[in-house]
């Protein structure tokens, strides 16, 4: 293929080197050795990552781990204009400011539907298998040329205004990642296994309603603890929702199977652990409770998963 | 038949569990997670290391849709990208906050059921577009917010913009959820067609549009109560 996602793993690994880069010549950031060190590791595993043995790699992602959780990656003074020059750029450059930035979702779009199957010379122009990633890469790119045509910046800049968001982030940037590799050393530990176990042999199904809130809750609860309603599903499903559900109370397995997903949803809005949709947003929208998202989403995920129960109930033999 | 189940490696769970309940770092709480169900499952200290590698370099596609759009979208708030966009929620004389955070949950979750799932996300469209809307639509009418008000109506836009990817996206044929309940049913013996779990999504997501909405409207009378 023409571009694959390889290509954007080493556009991100230069922006992290570039990041690493810009704090440790930053002698306004207070740890400035310490911060570049973990932007630099992560530069290296998205450079070279697929090319080093795999133990090396894991001593790697623990060493950030180490520099994150002990404090060692700040930011340096963020350098925005004043308000009044942004509220002056606002008025000059007025409605082309969307253009860039709903082009991204725009292009992604074109990127995953129109140019699918568009091939030159037998080779796809996309990564048929990242196709959305690839596309959003794309679309990024363009957004990026489209923000420096208009505002008249130059590329580098745009690397320095990236640098400025990811250091507001800091290394909330990483948690969803290493939640990622957790979620799979628990599949490969049998940690599912173990979960389906206990939830089988303590609780009584012999009441139909019972079964759909065990179902329901269980499904919320394991995501919970995953972070990951995929991961749930095959869980609790195979434990709860296929032999008492389906086997004893004879539930059409479809209404079964999409009542459980939702369920698992609620439990992702409610868990720090989906960190990609709780916890890193509230780094960017630079909230000072990290689980300020959680909380927002709580008064929603609690009703709509008794809601669950009740759809179960009534719609499971339709 | 009885088989024995290793229950051991629950105890990573209760890692995670303690560490989140004492607020620790929680890139470490993972990491000491990592350690100890590796070593509770009965992973060698090399094997753990080399899973921990191997799924840390598959994994890198994950924190990409949050990295790709940064450059353009940080050129863009220098530019004024944020004021302008509340200056134009300002003209509009009916928009609260809850009213406008209900019509992107309409949207986004319109989308998301039709499968463009792109059409949103927190660092191209929550940050620079939809939390300073949000704001700026109760400052427009007048109202004085303060520093935890501000900080409430952030956290719900994001809210908002989850809760609508979620309850949208699993109502479309194609989504990989789909895929996957499929697979999973079908490895059981069971044979679903994809679209009746697609239709039978629905009830559950016009259920949260209107919890979330109801919440929204909440939103806008508590802004209005802290305002007098």
């Amino acid at each position: 293929m023409i571009l694959a996602l390889d290509d954007f793993y080493i556009l991100v690994g230069l922006l992290f080197a570039a990041t690493a880069i810009m704090n440790l010549c930053d002698r306004t950031n207070p740890r400035r050795f310490t911060t570049a060190l973990f932007w630099g590791l992560y530069a290296l595993l998205y450079l070279a990552g697929s090319r080093m043995p795999p133990a090396a790699t894991g001593l790697l992602m623990i060493a950030m781990a180490l520099v994150a959780g002990f404090g060692l990656v700040k930011g340096g003074k963020a350098h925005l204009p004043p308000e009044e020059t942004r509220r002056a750029g606002a008025a000059r450059l007025g409605h082309k400011l969307l253009v860039p930035a709903l082009a991204i979702p725009v292009v992604t779009m074109i990127g995953s539907t129109l140019l699918k199957d568009v091939r030159i010379d037998a080779t796809p122009l996309l990564d048929p298998k990242n196709l959305t990633l690839v596309s959003m890469g794309c679309a990024s790119m363009i957004a990026l040329a489209l923000a420096c045509w208009f505002t008249r910046a130059t590329p580098l800049q745009g690397v320095r205004e990236a640098r400025r968001l990811i250091d507001a982030m800091s290394w909330a940037v990483v948690l969803p990642h290493m939640l990622a590799v957790l979620g799979l050393l628990f599949s490969e530990a049998g940690v599912g296994k173990a979960v389906a176990h206990i939830t089988t042999s303590y609780i009584a199904m012999d009441s139909r309603l019972v079964a759909c809130a065990a179902f329901c809750i269980g499904m919320a609860l394991f995501t919970v603890v995953m972070g990951n309603g995929f991961a749930a599903f095959p869980v609790i499903a195979g434990g709860i929702g296929i032999p008492v559900l389906v086997g004893v109370y004879h539930a059409n397995p479809a209404v079964m199977a999409a009542i459980g997903m939702f369920s698992a949803y609620c439990g992702t809005l409610m868990t720090p652990m989906a960190a990609n949709f709780n916890i890193v947003p509230a780094a960017l929208l630079e909230l000072h409770d990290k689980n300020a998202v959680i909380k927002a989403q709580l008064p929603t995920a609690l009703p709509l998963l008794l809601a669950n129960i009740v759809l179960l109930y009534f719609l499971m033999y339709r | 038949m009885h088989t024995v189940v290793n229950l051991w490696p629950l105890l990573g769970i209760a890692v995670v569990v303690a560490g989140f309940l004492l607020r620790a770092n929680p890139v470490l709480v993972v990491i000491a997670a990592c350690g100890v169900t590796g070593i509770a499952g009965g992973l060698p200290v090399m094997h753990l290391l080399e899973s921990l590698g191997t799924a840390f370099v598959k994994t890198r596609n994950l924190p990409m849709i949050l990295l790709l759009p940064l450059a353009a979208i940080g050129l863009l708030e220098r530019a004024g990208l944020k004021e302008h966009a509340q200056a134009s929620i300002a003209k509009i004389r009916s928009a609260t906050t809850g009213r406008l955070l209900t019509v992107y949950l309409l949207v986004r979750e319109l989308a998301a059921a039709f499968g463009l799932t792109s059409l949103g996300g927190h660092p191209n469209m929550v940050r620079p577009l939809v939390a300073p809307m949000a704001e700026a639509a109760a400052e427009a009418r007048g109202v004085q917010l303060d520093e935890a008000m501000r900080q409430r109506i952030r956290a719900m836009s994001a809210a908002t913009d989850n809760v609508g990817l979620f309850f949208g996206e699993d109502v479309f044929v194609a989504f990989g959820a789909i895929v996957l309940m499929q697979t999973i049913l079908r490895a059981e013996g069971l044979e679903v067609d994809p679209l009746h779990m697609a239709l039978w999504g629905i009830p559950t997501a016009v259920t949260a549009f209107l919890i979330h909405a109801w919440n929204l409207r909440r939103l806008d009378a508590h802004i209005l109560k802290a305002a007098r």
